[in-house]
């Protein structure tokens, strides 16, 4: 079943050129402006000199230390209150309410935040309950070289999972609903952020080709749908591959072209949960990690992740890439801890240039775009024998939910470049326990006014009391506040959030953490009924 | 299990709350409960019927039983869900301060001093009732001048008050520092009393006058047949009444909600901390004054020996905005590091305080109002229906008086004083969003301690109610104030012109918008200035027949039967004569009328309206205020802007002053022109259906341009009509006043042999005489750029003696002197009995008004003024003393 299942993928990722050529389109001219307006170099393609110099912006990531003389570079100071401010400006949170009663959500809530150090953010992050079948999708993504993928992928990865779980009855009336020109089935219901970049409903170029999609999962003549595994492993490499194929498709809208010419040219790393009762499975490509809460029967929490980093420290990824490709380019395949020299993460969406063979860059790139307003250039790495280098292959895992798995963390690796995921862990426990009860830890409490007054003035300077009223923007406070031994430093975070917007990168990257919690009592009453 | 509760029981609640006040744990409560379970032998079932209801056992719901019986009435039910006092009432601070910025809060608040005072004479309970006194500290010149204020007019309605200097204040209290004071405001007759034991007297004193009392009965909702109150449903069954009173402190909301149609109470809560000691080594004497730093944002008052001290902060925490929530209430908890600006201004105000010990941080919610004013009267839309609640954390002080003026109304239909302040019918559906509450009161709940300046607008829940024109008023640089939900433009700040910011910007002095505001009366006398008076409440009452007349003819003071096209400026007035609307009325057709009143009428006269209206249904009442957007074009020149827009000759003769018309303005047509302007000015008002408004207010700018128009705002028109002496209701008149005592008699039809409401009452005041005027005040000796600004509240001293307040005031920039309006009365120098009011009486007078205690001279006109002004205008006689400001 598998294997005649990845024929059809890449089949029918061949056959995509045609269809796209033959069928009616729809070119969405409403282009937001965000998407055009700011192009941001890939550093390693505007600037080859820095491929071989270990100080590329790149590098940066790991040398986020602050030292103290840099400190004093900073003089503008932020209030406690302007620190929160900003802090939580990203802030979303939201209860899940039992909207399908039939099944008990397994999920009680989560809390999200997104903090930028590129401006604008590269981050992107989607929540959204599946309509059609049932089961709560989030995600989080990470752009490289501009938001432009992140942003696509962010916008439409669910869709194409959605899509793929449905069963064989609800395609054909989604088909029938389009060919008939009548109001669709609605697929998602995201659960958005205000200030998140907007999410186009699907626009009618993608939905085209999610369409196209669709009508080749209806020729498999398949009842129910994917599994779950299959849905997430064809998913992300039909996005991939469409969003490859789109700016290969001749366009006339210019709009329309230049975007999805940026999506290719740009990448993301994207790492996305579906839970569904008490079936939690994760689809990761690239640096993004997702790990457990768990709390065992002692009491005592652990951590279990659920990914696996796709970079140069994963020894999994370095055997596979060599396995991949001869073995002539074994020394080359990954300098200075990144691919070809040039990129971190080794599985990516987007990317092109690291994807195509070089005379397909060429003759893109050469079909008229206006690449210098949009900053494209074509740029090889060296060594670039074998394409293609990079996949959007998920590594995906599935875990059976316990009552003792109480959060689930999804975070960009800037969180992870600060904190380990025991620090995370513990971080979330603690908040939960301050959360609940906001109670100040006056366990010994003063009994004279003047002493309680300068227990009271010391918690507020050090920013020690609680004032997080959601667990990821305490994950990002202590991510860029703590110190080497994990303290809290409040003037460390006022200077990290002052830091100027072409500084901001060099010291922290954009972090994204969406928490999850579970519901231990539904989880309990579904083993029970078992 | 509900309980009547009864005498012996309400010494049993004394000793709970007794016990747990000595308890060292203050809110230990397990011994209430058992003592309260030995009590379950009394429990009885519900009455079938009664007259009256009350909901909630705390200060209020008691304070109005305590009256109403006292009044005569007996068949009173009372309810409470939990056992009585035991809501905000029992965690109250006990603090009574007569201290408040309304006439009408001094007057309850000092009502309830007195009531309180004699309560453990007149029911044997005991009340901790003791006279401290209360001082309130000036950190700053303007808080200063904002208790000087308050000062002059606590001592005008008799309670005694003084500015101290900062070393007196440190012979009031033995531990104050007193470094960073400028002075302070010495209120001697004010008290600390314990609520709790308050509350349970009067339910005691009305228990012994009949009301039945029973605890742990909540109401679920009120029933309703035809707009009017039919009885109670709750949870151990339901009892028949006439009247409901909800005194549900912060579930008041809820309750109004839970009505098959709803009865919006806008009101919130909020948490509030305050902290309780242990006794001072030497404890403090009982009589320790209570100490109110309001620019350190707390009280400070002594308790058993110790201190109890909370504040205001500035960022509160609002809470049940979803409702009773039992998550909430167990978070009910005390939160430190959120009270530490408190504290820490607690010791810089008390550095001698360190070494005191903790006693316990109590967490007890306060209700908050979206304009900090409580709220009491009737529903507009449930007929028997009356609230008290949304005390704004002086349920003590207001407790008395409030309960005494709301059985009044219960009992007569009005009460004794003017309270449309705190009317709920100020509000409207309009202002019952939670999101907006939540919002609110977060800027509500600082302000108590805030400065208070004049023309101080809200900063949240706004942009609700906006016209279509708001966004375009807006880029060419308006200034917006807030009304009924409503934005209106204040004034246009030219664009080279930069304002300061808001916080700098409070000021009891000249304040910086003067010049934009002169600039802005100028073209309206010498050129031509459009206004955008969209807010403005409008109905239209249609009949098949001559219903319409017949209805209005008889509601409204003036004779309506003009001709179709006229504009009568008409009062709406109760059976006491008093207005309860002031407002011009268009006769559209022989059967139809145009009706527009202040904006904040919306919800009371419609309210009215309906009441007094027969049933029929061939007469209409529709509120069409968001059909018009209404602009007033102000100036000699509105004239020629108009006659080129429309091809229409609009001199005197085709278009006489009060008159209306539908024409075509541009390529719009069916508008409204009415030849007013609520000024005095020359000019036409527009009513223009709202999706012409952008079109006709780009024409009339694009032809007004070579006539010099400009936009201009509310203040100018303030200014405006405030020196052509133009009442404005709300301010100048309310349900109190009548048309005689404001010079309007030519506005009363009573030679018409009409029969009106109120008409009676007129003609009795008529031959007896008013017994007060109103009346215009000029100040004479006042430096506009030096000396405090009058607002309106101040004191009006006639040959030394006190005669009354001012209503509303504005700087004329014609006169360049400050006018004042306010009423004059005549007091009897022996018995201080008010007596008959003539115009020689006001004539003769020298007078001064009082602002923060500094006198000015001030000169006195008696409406309608003659001679004000050299160049005497064309429309001034017709339309003199309109309604405006609206």
């Amino acid at each position: 079943m598998s294997s005649t299942m990845s024929y059809w993928i890449s089949t029918s990722a061949r056959s995509c050129i045609a269809t796209l050529q033959g069928g009616r389109r729809l070119y969405s001219r409403c282009v937001s402006k965000r998407n055009l307006s700011i192009w941001r170099r890939l550093s390693w393609a505007s600037s080859p000199l820095q491929n071989s110099s270990p100080c590329g912006t790149f590098t940066l990531q790991k040398v986020y230390r602050h030292t103290s003389t840099e400190e004093e570079d900073f003089h503008l100071q932020l209030s406690p209150e302007q620190v929160n401010e900003v802090l939580r400006a990203g802030e979303s949170a939201h209860k899940i309410l039992d909207l399908d009663s039939r099944v008990p959500n397994s999920v009680l809530r989560f809390e999200s935040n997104q903090l930028a150090a590129n401006s604008p953010v590269e981050d992107r992050r989607g929540v959204a309950a599946c309509l059609q079948t049932s089961g709560l999708m989030f995600g989080v993504f990470d752009g490289h070289g501009g938001h432009a993928c992140a942003q696509a992928v962010s916008e439409r990865l669910f869709y194409y999972v959605a899509v793929s779980l449905m069963s064989h009855q609800t395609l054909e009336q989604m088909e029938g609903a389009m060919e008939n020109m009548k109001p669709m089935l609605p697929i998602l219901q995201w659960l958005k952020h205000p200030g998140d970049s907007v999410y186009k409903d699907i626009t009618s170029v993608h939905l085209e080709h999610l369409r196209v999609y669709w009508q080749e999962l209806l020729d498999l003549h398949m009842e129910m749908g994917l599994s779950i595994e299959e849905a997430l492993m064809y998913s992300f490499q039909r996005l991939d591959s469409d969003i490859s194929l789109e700016v290969q498709a001749p366009l006339e809208d210019e709009a329309t072209k230049n975007l999805s010419l940026q999506v290719a040219f740009s990448g993301a790393t994207a790492c996305m949960a579906h839970v569904n009762g008490v079936h939690l499975h994760v689809a990761n490509a690239g640096d993004c990690r997702a790990i457990l809460g768990v709390q065992g029967d002692n009491g005592m929490w652990s951590c279990l992740p659920l990914t696996h980093d796709h970079n140069a420290w994963n020894e999994a990824e370095l055997s596979r890439l060599k396995r991949e490709h001869p073995e002539t380019e074994d020394r080359t395949i990954v300098i200075d801890d990144r691919l070809l020299g040039v990129l971190m993460p080794c599985r990516a969406f987007g990317d092109v240039q690291l994807k195509w063979s070089k005379e397909l860059q060429r003759s893109v790139l050469e079909r008229g775009f206006d690449t210098e307003a949009l900053n494209i250039y074509q740029f090889t790495p060296s060594h670039y024998y074998t394409p293609p280098y990079l996949t959007a292959k998920p590594e995906i895992t599935y875990h059976r939910l316990r009552p003792q798995d109480k959060f689930l963390v999804l975070a960009s690796d800037g969180l992870w470049d600060m904190l380990g995921n025991e620090d995370v862990v513990r971080l979330v426990v603690g908040y939960l326990s301050e959360a609940g009860r906001h109670k100040p830890d006056l366990a010994q409490r003063p009994t004279k006014l003047g002493l309680m007054q300068s227990l009271l003035l010391q918690r507020k300077a050090s920013g020690l009391y609680a004032a997080d009223q959601n667990a990821a923007t305490h994950l990002i406070r202590h991510a860029i506040g703590s110190n080497e031994y994990g303290e809290m430093e409040p003037e460390r975070l006022a200077a990290m959030l002052t830091l100027p917007e072409d500084l901001a990168r060099m010291y922290r990257d954009d972090i994204t953490v969406t928490v999850v919690y579970f519901n231990s009592e539904i989880i309990d009453a579904y083993y029970r009924g078992d | 299990m509900s309980r009547l509760v009864t005498d012996v029981m309400f010494h049993q609640f004394l000793s709970i709350i007794r016990r747990q006040r000595s308890s060292p744990r203050w809110q230990n409560w397990s011994l209430a409960r058992s003592s309260a379970s030995a009590a379950k032998a009394h429990s009885v079932t519900l009455p079938a019927q009664a007259q009256v209801v009350i909901c909630g056992g705390g200060i209020m719901g008691t304070s109005v039983a305590y009256h109403l019986s006292k009044m005569g009435w007996k068949d009173i039910v009372l309810l409470e869900q939990g056992r009585l006092a035991a809501g905000s009432t029992r965690f109250c601070a006990g603090i009574l301060s007569t201290a408040r910025h309304l006439t009408i809060e001094q007057k309850m608040a000092d009502y309830s001093n007195k009531l309180y005072q004699q309560l453990e004479q007149e029911t044997g309970i005991q009340t901790g009732y003791v006279r401290t006194g209360s001082v309130f500290l000036a950190q700053t010149q303007d808080r200063l001048i904002s208790l000087k204020r308050v000062n002059s007019r606590l001592n005008v309605i008799g309670i005694p008050s003084e500015i101290i200097s900062p070393k007196k204040v440190a012979e009031l209290h033995p531990f104050l520092n007193m470094h960073d004071l400028v002075g302070a405001m010495h209120v001697p007759e004010d008290a600390v009393v314990s609520s709790a034991d308050v509350a349970l007297a009067l339910a005691s004193a009305a228990s012994q006058n009949g009301v039945q009392i029973y605890d742990r009965t909540s109401v679920l909702h009120v029933m309703v047949k035809k707009g009017q109150v039919t009885g109670v449903e709750t949870d151990k069954g339901q009892i028949e009444c006439q009247y409901f009173v909800n005194c549900a402190g912060q579930w008041a909301y809820e309750l109004g909600l839970s009505n098959e149609e709803p009865v919006s109470i806008p009101l919130h809560a909020c948490e509030h901390f305050y902290l309780l000691t242990r006794p001072l080594e030497t404890p403090l004497q009982n009589n320790t004054p209570t100490i109110v730093d309001p620019d350190g944002r707390i009280y400070i008052r002594n308790w058993q020996g110790g201190i109890l001290s909370g504040g205001f902060e500035k960022n509160p925490k609002p809470i049940f905005t979803e409702g009773k929530n039992q998550l909430e209430i167990q978070n009910l908890q005390e939160d430190w590091d959120h009270f530490e600006p408190l504290l820490s201004s607690l010791l810089r105000r008390m550095p001698e305080l360190e070494t005191l010990e903790i006693m316990k941080l109590v967490n007890c919610p306060e209700t908050f109002t979206p304009d900090m004013r409580c709220i009491m009267g009737e529903s507009p839309v449930v007929r028997g229906y009356f609230v008290l609640a949304g005390m704004n954390s002086a349920g003590l002080s207001f407790g008395g008086g409030a309960g005494k003026y709301l059985a009044e109304w219960i009992i007569h239909g009005y009460p004794s004083e003017n309270v449309w302040e705190l009317d709920l019918k100020r509000f409207g559906a309009l202002q019952s969003s939670r999101t907006f509450l939540r919002h609110r009161v977060m800027e509500v709940m600082p302000l108590i301690y805030d400065l208070k300046v004049p023309r101080w607008d809200f900063q949240t829940g706004r942009q609700l109610r906006t016209s279509p024109l708001y966004d375009r008023l807006d880029a060419q640089g308006a200034r917006w104030m807030e009304k009924h939900g409503f934005e209106r433009p204040k004034y246009f700040v030219p664009p080279d012109k930069d304002l300061l910011s808001l916080e700098q910007s409070k000021t009891f002095y000249k304040p910086d918008w003067f010049d934009i505001v002169e600039s802005e009366v100028k073209c309206c006398k010498e050129a031509v200035c459009v206004i955008d008076m969209s807010s403005f409440t409008k109905f239209e009452i249609t009949s098949t027949g001559g219903q319409a007349l017949e209805v209005l003819q008889f509601l409204f003071s003036n004779d309506l039967d003009v001709p179709v096209g006229h504009i009568v400026h008409t009062g709406m007035l109760n059976e006491a004569g008093g207005y309860e609307n002031d407002c011009s009325i268009a006769r559209l057709s022989k059967r139809s009328f145009f009706m527009i009143s202040p904006t904040d009428q919306q919800v009371h006269c419609w309210a009215w309206l309906r009441n007094h209206m027969p049933e029929d249904s061939n007469l209409v009442l529709e509120d069409v205020t968001w059909k018009y957007t209404a602009l007033n074009l102000i100036g000699p020149r509105a004239v020629d802007v108009l006659s080129e827009l429309s091809y229409a000759p609009m001199t005197p003769d085709h278009f006489p002053t009060l008159f209306c018309k539908e024409m075509s303005v541009g390529y719009a047509n069916g508008i409204r022109v009415m030849s007013m302007t609520h000024t005095g000015e020359p000019g036409f008002m527009l009513y223009i259906p709202i999706e012409y408004a952008l079109h006709v207010y780009n024409e009339v700018m694009n032809v007004g341009q070579k006539y010099g128009i400009r936009n201009a705002g509310y203040y100018a028109l303030r200014s405006l009509r405030i020196e052509k002496f133009f009442a404005f209701w709300g301010q100048d008149l309310n349900t109190l006043t009548t048309p005689l005592e404001c010079g309007r008699e030519s506005r009363v039809k009573l030679e018409k042999g009409l029969d009106f409401m109120g008409r009676d009452a007129l003609l009795l005041q008529k031959q007896n005489g008013v017994y007060k005027r109103f009346t215009m005040f000029i100040l004479e000796d006042h430096d506009t750029d030096l000396d405090l600004w009058p607002w309106w509240g101040e004191p009006i001293y006639r040959n030394g003696q006190y005669v009354g307040q001012t209503t509303s005031s504005a700087y004329s920039y014609s006169l360049e002197r400050h006018v004042c309006l306010g009423f004059v009365h005549n007091f009897s120098e022996d018995t201080g009995e008010e007596q008959v009011v003539t115009a020689d009486f006001i004539n003769r007078g020298e007078y001064e008004i009082d602002i923060a205690g500094c006198r000015f001279q001030a000169k006195a006109k008696l409406y309608p003024i003659a001679s004000l002004f050299t160049h005497k205008r064309r429309k001034e006689d017709v339309e003199l003393s309109d309604l405006h400001g609206k």
